[in-house]
């Protein structure tokens, strides 16, 4: 039997690479092991993909779907259902880093395809990532490649490859990016396909040498007739990038970090744990697995426990998952998708390629509000699956005092730490009802409701909002 | 300083993603302006001419907007912007919304001023956000923002099935804010989700008052813009005391198919702009309250092919009864040899358009909320 430290460690490292897990999928995981459970986190191709026969069979609107809150629900669906919580959590790492809004692209389906891209190279080469990404025509059409031309650049994918997805502000020049953008001519999306009479087609990458400058170009410093390729090449091997996707990884998967814009001038919070990521990048040659692998299996991870504030996403999927009533197709995803834009977090839908920001800063009045009555909801409701599981190992602990009833609240909602004030707060609660019986039809019912209760002010903590 | 019967009220709309100055107030018989805009330059006979700025011309999509311009309430700012424009989106903003070109900033301006209107934070509602997640422009530790993306839902735990009598539901919502109360040691973003909370459940209790005793016979269009100043008119005529409203419209960042998407973004704009001047006026309730319109940069001169990169200066606006309508600043040259880079190089810093209505509509000392002494205009 894992211990208790086991499980909280196990709950820990579930939220951070999926969505959290119910108490039972703690335990079992517990049981299997910590190094274990990261190698097969690590391999998703191991584990079963979601069923999309079976999806689409039950929600045929999922299959391309054409636009929100559609396309969003798919994806919360495979959130919640997955198998394969870190291919998962990586392709909303990734969504968030290479940040490609529905607001333009205006076509859902490619953004749909787009994150499919993400599950399939997430946890691969960086170097192959940013081929496909600067292959993949939702980002050609966001960042305008399409209308980057030989003779007439357009510089905006030129430049947020360097700025956003890559290196980071300060580590190269507006020359760079001038050099960088005209290596990317020609890179395009091949003729569409008229919709009728057949439907909707999906884009295609094309490219067209005759709208290529094959011209020399100096890029950071090295000269040649570079194409997209090239450029990618040089710039997965500088030191800027490893330091940019190092500093990403920990933000995502660590503790939140300062706002990336001011990274130029910020330093991280634990420059050793970076420097240890930068390391695994150095020695894989770039490969992100390799980088995640250091990563869960630090001490710098395994102590940064409730060290990020929850972003909408990880709340509302960590909330669902916990209370059990979205397995499998039903209905109900629809509004799951809107409750994270609600909160701040529109899936495939970013406010602008510079993406949310993250940490504190998806807190403000509106977005607490949200955040407090969608938990709390949830978790207060007993007729939910997971709240009945929570409530039934509780009676099979037997009679228990106020205090028990809290920290056993605590234990199987995550488990929760929380401060001493929402402690003591929680421990009044319990003590206006006295001890907690089970041995009648009634005292079932009041201990139930109690528990509900219980689980429902846990959700409305602030210590809740962490992950 | 404008004169008010009641406190002066500001709404902030922020166009978000960087319109296309050149094409909002189009120069329609500048040469140069034909040359660099061969793709997306609006045609001549198209643009709608301003009184008393020959050669100057809303966007045909502006017509509600153009027709507050005529009866005098819309101050046009040109050749807004900063030195050394970064011509990044997220840069750009953060610069406007600090007031901090060469750090980067964390503290809004219009938290800043939320801070000094109400230096004691007695109404968490002196500060609302309509919207989607708060901008940089009102974060500032310690100054509560109410932030609302639907005046009709806004709560606290309004919904805890299990919850047996509102007796119940009060106990459960103290114990809440007791869960939140100020605690020693537990580091920053502890405490600022306390307040946060405390706030909130404050403010949401007074907030949810405003629809109730709204009414009007204007009808706002089916837009994210029009619900988002509708829902402040409605918090504004509900007299909560809230005096900075802050919402934003976009995306304005056409470097693609420029020409459908920008005409869109104005006629949602202007509409929803010229209806809510409308319901204020239906109120009796327009003399206390400005609007001003910013962007993070203009576009850049010459066209792309379809639309328009990343520029430098760009217009701003400001909108009221009590605004003296006019054009502000000049309009920046579009000779090639006169442009930065290409673009429009700003002749007015954005610091002294928020100082003049810091300081000559909502009464406060600029010099500490912008960082310096910049020059002022008479707009206001």
């Amino acid at each position: 039997m894992p211990d208790k430290e086991q499980i909280a460690l196990m709950g820990h490292l579930m939220r951070r690479a999926g969505f959290g897990a119910p108490h039972e999928e703690l335990a079992a995981r517990a049981a299997k092991g910590y190094e274990a459970t990261v190698e097969e986190l690590l391999h998703p191709e191991h584990q079963e993909a979601v069923d999309v026969e079976l999806l689409y069979r039950f929600l045929p609107g999922y299959e391309g779907a054409l636009g929100p809150p559609l396309n969003q629900a798919e994806w919360v669906y495979r959130m919640i259902n997955t198998q394969r919580p870190l291919e998962e959590k990586m392709a909303l790492f990734w969504h968030q880093l290479f940040a490609t809004g529905n607001s333009k692209v205006d076509n859902p389906p490619e953004l749909t395809q787009q994150i499919a891209m993400f599950r399939e190279h997430g946890l691969g080469h960086f170097r192959n990532l940013l081929v496909e990404l600067a292959r993949n025509p939702a980002m050609i059409f966001w960042l305008d490649n399409n209308g980057n031309h030989r003779g007439a650049i357009n510089e905006n994918w030129g430049r947020e490859l360097l700025e956003l997805f890559s290196m980071g502000v300060g580590n190269y020049s507006e020359d760079d990016i001038k050099e960088a953008s005209r290596a990317f001519t020609g890179w395009t999306i091949g003729p569409k396909i008229p919709r009728n009479p057949l439907g909707r087609f999906y884009w295609s990458f094309e490219y067209r040498p005759e709208d290529h400058d094959d011209g020399p170009k100096t890029f950071l410093g090295q000269t040649g007739d570079f194409n997209g390729e090239d450029i990618i090449d040089i710039v997965v091997k500088q030191p800027a990038t490893a330091r940019f996707l190092a500093r990403h990884l920990y933000n995502f998967f660590v503790a939140d970090e300062p706002q990336v814009p001011s990274w130029n001038i910020t330093p991280p919070n634990d420059p050793a744990a970076i420097d240890a990521l930068i390391a695994s990048y150095d020695q894989s040659g770039g490969d992100i697995r390799a980088m995640l692998r250091t990563l869960f299996n630090s001490d710098f991870f395994k102590a940064a426990r409730y060290s990020r504030v929850k972003s909408p996403a990880e709340l509302v999927i960590g909330t669902a998952r916990l209370v059990g009533n979205y397995q499998g197709p039903r209905p109900g995803f629809n509004a799951l998708a809107f409750e994270c834009a609600y909160q701040g977090q529109e899936l495939l839908n970013p406010p602008s390629v510079e993406s949310w920001h993250t940490g504190a800063e998806w807190i403000d009045g509106g977005a607490l509000v949200r955040r407090v009555n969608f938990a709390a909801g949830l978790l207060g409701n007993t007729s939910l699956p997971g709240v009945q599981s929570i409530i039934e190992n509780l009676q099979e602990r037997g009679p228990m005092t106020p205090a028990q009833l809290v920290e056993a609240c605590l234990e199987l909602s995550g488990p929760v730490e929380v401060s001493d004030s929402t402690y003591s707060e929680l421990l009044e609660q319990a003590r206006q009802g006295g001890d907690v019986h089970w041995d009648s039809e009634s005292n079932r019912a009041e201990s139930g409701r109690r528990a509900g209760l219980m689980l429902a002010l846990i959700a409305a903590s602030r210590d809740f909002q962490f992950a | 300083m404008a004169t008010t019967k009641k406190d002066p009220v500001l709404v902030v709309l922020q166009l978000t993603g960087a319109n296309d100055y050149l094409n909002t107030i189009i120069p329609y018989t500048n040469g140069h302006y034909r040359d660099a805009r061969p793709k997306v330059g609006i045609p001549e006979d198209q643009a709608l001419p301003i009184d008393g700025a020959p050669g100057l011309g809303f966007n045909p999509n502006m017509a509600p907007f153009k027709k507050l311009y005529d009866e005098g309430k819309v101050a046009v700012i040109h050749g807004i912007g900063y030195e050394n424009s970064p011509r990044s989106h997220f840069r750009s903003m953060d610069i406007w919304h600090t007031c901090e070109p060469d750090i980067v900033g964390t503290e809004g301006w219009a938290a800043r001023v939320i801070r000094d209107l109400d230096p004691n934070s007695e109404n968490v509602l002196k500060g609302v956000n309509f919207g989607q997640g708060l901008p940089r422009a009102l974060a500032l530790r310690g100054v509560p923002i109410t932030s609302v993306s639907s005046l009709e839902s806004y709560g606290v735990l309004s919904s805890v099935p299990g919850v047996a009598a509102e007796a119940e539901r009060a106990q459960i919502l103290e114990r809440f804010a007791r869960m939140y109360a100020p605690a020693v040691g537990t580091g920053a973003v502890m405490d600022y989700l306390g307040q946060t909370g405390r706030d909130a459940l404050q403010g949401a209790d007074i907030i949810r008052s405003a629809p109730e005793r709204y009414s009007s016979t204007v009808e706002y269009a089916e837009t994210p813009i029009a619900k988002f100043l509708r829902d402040i008119a409605q918090v504004y005529l509900a007299d909560l005391g809230t005096q900075v409203f802050y919402t934003q419209h976009g995306s304005f960042d056409t470097h693609f198919n420029q020409p459908p998407m920008h005409t869109k973004l104005w006629i949602d704009v202007s509409r929803a702009i010229s209806d809510f001047f409308d319901d204020l006026k239906e109120h009796d309730a327009g003399d206390n309250l400005i609007m001003m319109l910013f962007t993070e940069f203009g576009r850049r001169v010459k066209d792309n092919g379809t639309g328009t990169d990343h520029g430098a200066g760009g217009v701003a606006f400001v909108i009221g009864n009590q605004v003296k309508g006019g054009m502000y600043s000049q309009y920046p040259s579009l000779k090639p040899e006169d442009l930065s880079q290409g673009d429009l190089a700003p002749n007015y810093d954005f610091r002294g358009f928020y100082s003049t209505v810091i300081d000559r509509w909502l009464g406060l000392d600029p010099v500490p909320i912008v960082g310096g002494n910049f020059e002022q205009l008479d707009f206001v």
